[in-house]
């Protein structure tokens, strides 16, 4: 009687929770929007500020020789002879509808740009993140403990990894594996191979940050109460660590995870220069490079896009590994 | 009276000039920066080199004992480069930490204080910069204002503002309702008093662990900028340019990169190092 109670209530419970998880998404998801448009807004204006002719900013600051027929297309393109809040207006209508416009520079539409490097681009990044998140677990479940040696090396080389500049880290990559060995190409984007040294030099100072976090709060959490009932069970001291310890010890690394994937998208722009990789990143260096405005534009959207949806999963995990945060609000 | 004016003093000064705690790491630490910043000052008392002296007939030399880092391809002493470097890169590090700093401030102060309307705007904006990676967000200032030492600085320091606005204002909400700040009011200080000499210097106390660590970072990304060739014109010694002209030969003169980006290595590992002492003192915490 009693436990046929219990369950319904349980039951009735979880799928309380469930529709609580399903709005804060989807209240999430609608900030994320208001921030995108946001975003869309701040960077028209401040084109708007940019010294000089918005035409001829927007077809390569000026640098470039333009006929007059383009300047005239481009104005009626933009509605740039319309008052600023038409202007406006037509530009919201074109990013919604996805015409990002012409890069200059490469005399192509952006959108056609942006698909193509934009899967080198996400390849890099998650092995990145994938290869951080490995060294970060092998390193703490294997050294963490306080007051012993092995924990003390491991937190002397997260502090270094975390100092290293992912650049410095990826010429030296490239002088002794690429050019001194010759195991990996040095340039080029087809094929695993290419993938090896950019995700090492990307992982190495993000698995040094994260780690730092996750090994402070994992040798909390082998503090605590449940971890010695688990040890009395019998439990050999990996299992412990793997089974009962780190689905605790990784939150804070979680939430920091957010943080990684834009430091990811920032390292990604000079790894990609520095080994010649097809990428979002090398492409905004080099539409910044020439002034190509629609580019930069372009892919800064994008890229804000992804990262706040990025931001936005980090959360969802966030609560998929720790309900409990779920009942406090 | 007195005795209270001593203890004060006592505690002051067992602060600054009781060196507890410290370990061997720390003293390295605080060693290699005190030389940086002399570095930076007066780089003529640590080379006798001009870096900016163009030798073709030395140019490509591995590390020696004449040229300790080698030289380059003008035959320009590295090991002068990077000291004389010093000057530029711990500039633009302090400066554009400073201007962080600032915008956080200004930012921290109105969510902070201003009430649930200018609360809610501030906590709007930084959702909007935080939707830009740090360094895209850089890359478009530039994109926008042109590149160069200014706009290098400026475009760093915007990228590193909306982290440490969110600090400021979460502090700020800390402190504001203390006791300390309520009697400061009702001794009818005016209010700007209040936030200069009670609110702010509370409320950026655990700031300044994270300011020692941020200026190491700042370097990195402005090296990270001057390196993608958007800081400095190139002969002039720092050491994001020199990364960047050193990339062209690192196939065969690693010396040229691995140097500069030595330094940047060690500048941050000290400044990570100090910082985590610091935050040990202040919040008497052992390791």
């Amino acid at each position: 009687m009693n436990t046929t109670y219990e369950t319904d209530n349980h039951t009735k419970q979880q799928s309380q929770s469930t529709s609580l998880f399903g709005k804060r998404i989807a209240w999430r998801l609608g900030g994320a929007i208001v921030v995108l448009w946001a975003v869309a807004t701040i960077i028209f204006f401040a084109v708007l500020l940019m010294p000089g002719d918005p035409v001829l900013a927007l077809l390569g600051g000026g640098s470039g020789n333009v006929s007059a027929e383009v300047v005239a297309e481009v104005s009626k393109e933009y509605g740039l002879n319309e008052p600023i809040f038409t202007q406006y207006f037509i530009y919201l209508g074109n990013v919604l509808s996805g015409n990002l416009g012409t890069s200059y520079s490469q005399h192509l539409p952006v959108t056609q740009v942006l698909d193509e490097h934009i899967g080198p681009s996400l390849q890099l990044a998650l092995c990145s993140l994938l290869l951080a998140w490995l060294i970060v677990l092998a390193m703490t479940i294997f050294t963490s403990h306080r007051r012993s040696w092995r924990g003390r090396v491991g937190s002397v080389i997260e502090t270094l990894a975390a100092a290293v500049p992912h650049f410095w880290i990826g010429l030296i990559l490239l002088s002794v594996f690429a050019f001194g060995l010759r195991l990996f190409p040095p340039a080029g984007s087809n094929g695993w191979n290419t993938l090896v040294l950019p995700s090492i030099a990307l992982a190495l100072p993000l698995a040094g940050f994260i780690g730092q976090v996750t090994r402070e709060s994992l040798d909390f959490t082998l503090d605590q109460p449940f971890i010695l009932t688990a040890k009395t069970r019998g439990l050999s001291d990996v299992g412990v660590r793997v089974k009962h310890a780190l689905r605790h010890a990784v939150l804070p690394g979680i939430s920091l995870s957010g943080w990684a994937i834009g430091a990811l998208i920032s390292g990604s722009v000079v790894i990609e220069v520095i080994f010649s990789r097809k990428g979002l990143g090398r492409q905004l260096y080099q539409a910044v490079l020439s002034q190509d405005m629609p580019l930069t534009i372009g892919i800064s959207l994008v890229v804000a896009a992804g990262y706040v949806l990025a931001n936005l999963f980090v959360d969802v995990l966030y609560q998929l590994i720790d309900p409990r945060q779920e009942r406090v609000q | 009276m007195n005795s209270l004016n001593q203890t004060i003093a006592a505690s002051k000064a067992s602060f600054f000039w009781q060196w507890k705690d410290i370990n061997f790491g720390t003293i390295i630490a605080l060693v290699f920066l005190v030389s940086l910043i002399c570095a930076a000052v007066v780089p003529h008392w640590f080379t006798n080199f001009d870096p900016l002296a163009i030798v073709p007939r030395s140019a490509f030399e591995s590390p020696s004992l004449a040229h300790w880092f080698g030289t380059d391809q003008s035959g320009r002493d590295i090991y002068s480069r990077v000291v004389y470097g010093t000057r530029q890169s711990l500039l633009i590090g302090i400066s554009s930490t400073g201007i962080a700093l600032s915008i956080a401030v200004v930012l921290g102060l109105l969510g902070g204080l201003g009430g649930a309307t200018t609360d809610r705007a501030v906590n709007w904006i930084l959702e909007v910069l935080f939707a830009f990676p740090s360094l895209v967000l850089a890359l478009l200032f530039i994109a926008i204002f042109g590149s160069g030492i200014g706009p290098l600085i400026v475009a760093t320091g915007l990228g590193a503002a909306p982290g440490y606005a969110r600090m400021v204002r979460g502090q700020v909400i800390a402190v504001r309702n203390s006791g300390y700040i309520e009697s400061a009011r009702a001794l009818g200080h005016s209010p700007l008093r209040v936030i200069f000499r009670q609110l702010l210097p509370n409320a950026m106390r655990p700031l300044v662990v994270m300011l020692t660590m941020g200026i190491g970072q700042t370097i990195v990304w402005a090296s990270a900028l001057s390196f993608l060739g958007l800081g400095n014109k190139p002969p002039a010694p720092e050491w994001g340019t020199m990364l960047s002209l050193g990339r062209d030969f690192v196939a065969n003169a690693w010396w040229l990169t691995f140097f500069p980006g030595l330094f940047i290595v060690l500048t941050t590992l000290s400044t990570t190092i100090v910082g985590r002492y610091v935050q040990q003192r202040l919040e008497g915490r052992l390791p």
